[in-house]
């Protein structure tokens, strides 16, 4: 961050604010961004710190930094199962995300049939309905699913999904955002591809897997992250479904750490960083996806 | 794994669904659908069908619920009793004081976090370099689960956390932050603010950038001083995005959750209770999914009036 400072001040070309006020600007942005950061610095830093030194004054740099916050909340807070959990239902509702869900939007947009604009807008609207209004009914339905769990054809007498990291994924599966962002994406795509695929006697599947597909790897890409970092950092459905660690996902695991005792901060911040690295590797590869995604689930529509 | 199932779906059913009606169809019928039609309707029916099973038919059982009295444990099944379960909200001081902390921490929230959101766009709206750095790192909070944010905060909070820590090292009394119940909404919104500048930053910069250059060459040429350029070109070509960035934050903070979980549970005496809080406790230790579901219809009005309202005053202006 410091190394910048001075080629931040030369810089040749200033547009639309005046180069006068360039350098309490700069040096606002400095202050904003330390404030913003700073919380993520301690979080490492106490990550490192020895857990009988993390109450009191604790200094930004651990006089002795050690690893074993990392091996405390490896085991206590049971993360690696908590890790295999969150990754296999990660991965699991990015796939079907990116079939499905970009499936539907390029149908959506270069293959409208009638009433097909209705039921996006319908799909449209689901994503304004609040969590809450639909948490209870997905529990009973995740408890009344037919033949799961020890439920009988009715989906009676067991426990269904409940607990089970099918459960987990239900309700991220598709995405509404993820079939309105393949729906933008494809809009602006040529429609005469298909034309000429047509012409050659390609199937639809096909003219999808092979012409339009290959050319939508930056939405691909959106909807992965979008999907991934969703399921990833949700919190309030798998405290509701899952009551056991076999299927508890990162989130609920730190949570349930958090509460089982006196607050250890050491090893609670070093169990934070490990939960965070997997969505912080995604986005230093993807910085452009992550950023494009949400700007382009705005105002477009 | 599920990559390989739409293929044969899609094709085994389309031929022969798409190969009927097209030869008898020669005879120049509009009613009937095209094949491209036909296929475009299954290539929507996966997700479609998901959609309506997994969000809109929850919608209309959750409606369904909160008319009826209902305890999940025993499994009698629910219990019609009309209104009685919005009746008995209405005179409930605890869902009243719910409400209206969510309220409260909305108002706190927004205007605040919108405000310097947009101060940071307008800041890393500039070409100098490392202005990358600059706009990542602003984007981290977004990206971090609200979970583990809250337990940043947490320790921030705490009685020897950073900020008592800095308050003592300039002789200031330490503060009880969370734990007392005047304070302790004021700081799960302090967090709540630093966590939403990211996203609110990143679309009030693409909202930005989407304002025509020329319209800053015509404001330069006709002498418009800085506040008149922003006043008069950067903000009306803003509204759209500003209007859907507040938009968001009510729908999201309206719903607030995990923070209140981690950091308060909802205490100190109910002074960080949410409505989302509420309604988690009603239906996931009292039982009580009847009244649960419609303490969510109400927040949903109450989302959606709001909405409208911001909206309506947002795009009002305009002429």
């Amino acid at each position: 961050m410091t190394g910048t400072r001075s080629a931040a001040m030369t810089s040749p070309r200033t547009r639309r604010i005046k180069g006068t006020s360039q350098v309490p600007a700069m040096i606002f942005l400095y202050i904003l961004s330390f404030l913003v950061v700073i919380p993520f610095v301690w979080m490492i830093s106490l990550a490192f710190t020895p857990n009988h030194e993390a109450f009191g004054s604790v200094s930004l740099i651990p006089a002795n930094p050690t690893l074993e916050n990392f091996g405390t909340a490896w085991i206590d807070a049971n993360l690696g199962r908590a890790m295999f959990n969150s990754l296999l239902v990660a991965v699991a509702v990015v796939a079907c995300n990116c079939v499905f869900s970009v499936l539907a939007g390029y149908a959506f947009a270069l293959m409208p049939f009638p009433g097909s604009f209705g039921i996006f807008l319908g799909i449209l609207a689901t994503t304004a309905i609040p969590v809450s209004v639909t948490l209870i009914p997905l529990f009973l339905m995740a408890r009344g699913i037919p033949l799961a769990g020890g439920n009988d054809i009715l989906g009676q007498g067991g426990s269904g999904l409940l607990d089970t990291l099918v459960g987990v994924m239900l309700p991220y599966l598709i995405l509404p955002m993820n079939i309105f962002l393949a729906r933008q994406y494809f809009s602006t795509s040529p429609p005469e591809l298909a034309e000429a695929a047509r012409i050659d006697g390609a199937s639809e599947w096909r003219i999808f897997r092979s012409v339009y597909l290959p050319l939508a790897k930056p939405l691909v890409a959106v909807v992965a992250i979008f999907s991934f970092v969703g399921v990833w950092d949700d919190f309030l459905w798998p405290l509701v479904v899952t009551n056991t660690e076999s299927s508890q996902t990162v989130q609920l695991a730190l949570a349930r750490f958090l509460a089982s005792g006196n607050i250890q901060y050491g090893p609670l911040m070093a169990g934070a960083v490990i939960a965070t690295i997997p969505v912080v590797i995604l986005f230093l590869f993807n910085q452009r996806a992550f950023v494009s995604g949400l700007a382009d689930g705005s105002v477009k529509g | 794994m599920s990559t390989s199932t739409p293929s044969p779906m899609g094709e085994a059913t389309t031929s022969p669904v798409g190969g009927v009606p097209s030869p008898p169809a020669s005879g120049r019928r509009p009613r009937r659908w095209s094949r491209i039609q036909i296929v475009g309707l299954l290539f929507v029916l996966p997700a479609g069908l998901y959609i309506l099973i997994f969000q809109m038919i929850p919608v209309v059982y959750g409606f369904v619920l909160s008319f009826t009295e209902y305890n999940p444990i025993r499994r009698g099944g629910p219990e019609f009793t009309g209104l009685d379960n919005y009746a008995e909200l209405v005179g409930d001081p605890e869902f009243g004081k719910a409400l209206l902390m969510t309220g409260r921490y909305v108002l706190q929230v927004l205007p605040a976090t919108v405000v310097i959101a947009l101060v940071l766009a307008l800041l890393v709206n500039r070409p100098f370099r490392g202005v990358g750095l600059f706009r990542s790192a602003l984007y981290l909070p977004h990206i971090v689960s609200l979970t583990v944010v809250s337990m940043v905060w947490l320790w921030m909070y705490s009685p020897s956390g950073l900020f008592n820590d800095i308050l003592t090292r300039f002789d200031f009394s330490p503060q009880t932050w969370l734990l007392d119940a005047d304070t302790a909404l004021n700081a799960v919104s302090g967090m709540r603010i630093w966590k939403a500048l990211g996203s609110n930053m990143v679309l009030l910069l693409a909202g930005l950038q989407s304002i025509p250059r020329d319209l800053y060459e015509a404001a330069r040429v006709d002498g418009a001083g800085r506040w008149k350029t922003f006043r008069y070109v950067t903000l009306p070509g803003l509204r759209p995005m500003l209007v859907y960035v507040v938009v968001m934050d009510i729908i999201f903070l309206a719903q607030g959750f995990a923070e209140v979980y981690v950091l308060t549970k909802g205490g100190p005496l109910g002074s960080t209770t949410t409505v989302n809080f509420l309604i988690y406790t009603e239906a996931f230790q009292y039982n009580q999914f009847g009244s649960a579901s419609a303490m969510a219809f109400v927040l949903f009005a109450f989302i959606v009036g709001f909405s409208v309202l911001s909206v309506r005053s947002l795009v009002g202006r305009q002429k």
